[in-house]
């Protein structure tokens, strides 16, 4: 078992005709993925490294059977690419672009909330690997091994470093979901943890966090009243500048919270193993599964 | 991306939000004719740099006529103003807003922002204007009003009449708070706006309603289709270092400490910063080099982390997924070979290709620290920095 995707998964590419999008596609495949098209509007009829190329998502649904899209868009298409994505009816959307603007998030989370079977990953995020079977986006495969841990992330390379340190120590993974570090993303914490939660293979979580926003806070609020698994947690930005990402009024907001030391606190409060080092992750985990 | 509050005040003057009249001036000769252009009674003098506290640190001042403008700019212009948000060096002063003085009775506060729990813009005033709007939070959060914007209906005059009535405006003065309200909004939509701060806004003694100061920063994701706000940066209040980085996609913040660190992901950035601080160390600077990154952006990125003189040593920790463990290693000897590099630097790798990587610099004949772990190599650079 897993979450979101799996040896099921028909990934489309969108954006694979792109130097990005053609590297990560075959890695994809390479990683035992079944890739079944690419969506690039104009190039609908053609074929790239012998995928069938679309000039719309919906097209390539009806003609693939796509179930899973990772958008390699940049950023000025990206949001619009979310939404023909949701639109056609694919069920989960992992959007890796960076650099979208917020506005254009808001319209695209907007309307994902009329199509309530579309779940978005990121975007400004590494994708979803399920070790073993599927991959969706930039998360070096060979790095995962099968096992009993799921991983959310904020952070590209700290997951890497989770899923390297859990591999190390033979315990594997299940699946690893990097969610992303802009101020609004498809899937959060608490999402991910919701598929955890039902997940079998999935015996202990790690969650990765940083400064900024309170998806952590509402993530350990979550957990203590549903999670049961066992959760080890790292926040990224101790030692951060404060003032240096967000802006005056955004402080307000928050109330106090967006500092690593009061996500830190929660987590703790609410059960979970948090450490202080980004070395200790795995670790932590095998002293709380042995 | 910042601007100045003379450059807010236009962009949101042109959207239809009431402000003072007033000009911008880069010397005294300036500030005096505007004061004279502007009926030669009260204006206010008000250095314009991209932080605010202005007036607790005497930036901010009266002058009964055009000479005393004149003279107040003149001794403004040139100087370093500190306030508590420019940090301890402060901010060298280089142009001045000259505005027509008002008799206020009131002074009020809004403010547009992003709300990431809802993942609505929200819009907040309250009748605690003029004061430092976190301290209103923390004390009477009460006396702040909140309404949040549904993104695909946009703002609503029944709101801007709630937010009215909220901070104690009626009759006349609750249509015109409607009007600049969602002209306000209008600003921070059509600009791609992150922030719009309006503190405070003021009742004038003659009725009207006025963005008596303005704060707006931007989206900086969004500026590729606002040329227009792009035009407006001012070099001058960033740091040196930081814009060199900008130009070679290097996400680079200055600190205070004297360990280099080079790094890719921000998140792992941040955690090595962590790291450093746990093992007893101070971090000199936060740097992403990016998934992708080649040898000329790692020679940037020693060239730039060198430039900073209290560093001591470099600790490079590298999550290779994309970017090849030895596809670096040759980035970091070639750009230590070319530049010469007088400080320790310890290396920490991990990913793609690392034998090679490792093999790489072990070879290379200089003086590398390798390390296997993030705790080894934060141990070791800390020691190495003395």
């Amino acid at each position: 078992m897993a979450v979101l995707i799996d040896k099921n998964t028909r990934l489309l590419v969108q954006g694979l005709t792109g130097r990005e999008g053609t590297f990560h596609a075959k890695q994809a495949a390479a990683y035992g993925t079944t890739v079944v098209g690419g969506v690039t509007p104009g190039k609908g009829g053609t074929t790239h490294e012998g995928w069938p190329i679309f000039n719309t998502v919906q097209d390539a649904v009806a003609q693939t059977g796509a179930n899973a899209s990772v958008l390699f868009v940049p950023p000025p298409f990206a949001a619009d690419a979310v939404m023909e994505a949701a639109d056609a009816g694919v069920g989960v959307v992992v959007c890796i672009t960076e650099g979208i603007p917020t506005l254009d998030m808001m319209r695209a989370m907007t309307f994902l909330k009329t199509r309530p079977t579309t779940r978005l990953v990121g975007p400004n995020c590494p994708g979803v690997i399920t070790a073993g079977q599927a991959k969706a986006g930039i998360i070096p495969g060979h790095i995962c091994r099968e096992g009993r841990v799921g991983i959310v992330s904020k952070s590209g390379t700290l997951t890497y470093e989770a899923i390297h340190q859990l591999t190390r120590l033979g315990l594997g993974q299940t699946t690893c979901i990097g969610i992303g570090g802009d101020p609004l993303i498809g899937t959060t914490h608490v999402d991910a943890l919701r598929l955890f939660a039902a997940d079998p293979a999935t015996e202990a979580v790690v969650l990765i966090g940083e400064i900024g926003g309170s998806a952590e806070e509402e993530a350990a609020a979550w957990i203590q009243a549903n999670f049961k698994k066992p959760v080890v947690a790292f926040i990224a930005g101790q030692t951060a500048p404060p003032g240096r990402r967000m802006g005056h009024a955004g402080a307000i907001i928050a109330g106090g919270k967006g500092t690593a030391a009061e996500k830190m606190a929660a987590l703790t409060r609410a059960g979970v193993a948090v450490v202080k080092s980004p070395a200790d992750m795995g670790r932590a985990v095998r002293d709380l599964l042995t | 991306m910042k601007i100045h509050e003379y450059q807010a005040k236009a962009l949101l003057a042109r959207h239809g939000v009431p402000v003072p009249r007033g000009e911008v001036a880069f010397n005294a000769i300036e500030a005096g004719d505007i004061a004279r252009r502007l009926g030669g009674r009260v204006v206010v003098v008000k250095a314009q740099i991209h932080a605010g506290g202005r007036g607790k640190g005497g930036g901010v001042k009266l002058a009964k006529s055009a000479e005393e403008a004149e003279a107040l700019a003149r001794a403004m212009i040139g100087m370093t103003l500190v306030t508590h948000q420019t940090g301890p060096g402060g901010r060298v002063v280089s142009r001045v807003l000259v505005e027509e003085g008002l008799e206020m009775t009131r002074e009020l506060y809004v403010s547009i922002v992003l709300d990431r729990a809802s993942g609505k813009p929200v819009i907040m005033a309250s009748a605690a204007g003029g004061m430092d709007i976190e301290e209103v939070a923390a004390a009477t959060p009460e006396q702040i009003a909140r309404v949040f914007i549904e993104p695909g209906v946009g703002f609503v005059p029944y709101q801007a009449r709630q937010l009215g009535f909220a901070i104690g405006l009626d009759g006349p003065l609750v249509n015109k708070a409607v009007k600049l309200l969602s002209a306000l909004y209008d600003a921070y939509v059509a600009t791609d706006a992150s922030l719009v701060e309006i503190n405070p806004l003021v009742v004038t003694a003659a009725g009207d309603l006025l963005a008596l100061d303005a704060k707006m920063n931007f989206d900086d994701n969004a500026l590729y289709r606002h040329q227009e706000i792009k035009d407006l940066r001012d070099l001058d209040e960033e740091d040196h270092l930081e814009i060199e980085a900008s130009k070679y996609s290097l996400n680079y913040i200055h600190l205070d400490g004297n360990i280099g660190c080079m790094v890719n992901g921000a998140g792992l950035a941040m955690a090595t910063m962590d790291i450093i601080k746990l093992a007893g160390g101070e971090p000199a600077n936060f740097l992403d080099v990016g998934g992708g990154a080649n040898a000329e952006q790692i020679r940037n990125a020693f060239r730039i982390l060198m430039s900073d003189r209290n560093v001591k040593a470099v600790l490079i920790n590298i999550f290779g997924g994309i970017l090849r463990c030895d596809v670096l290693a040759q980035g970091v000897i070639g750009a230590v070979k070319e530049l010469g590099v007088p400080v320790p630097i310890v290396i920490r790798m991990e990913g793609t290709n690392v034998e090679e990587g490792r093999r790489l610099l072990n070879e290379s004949g200089m003086n590398f620290t390798t390390a296997d772990s993030m705790d080894e190599a934060a141990a070791r650079v800390v020691q190495l920095a003395g």
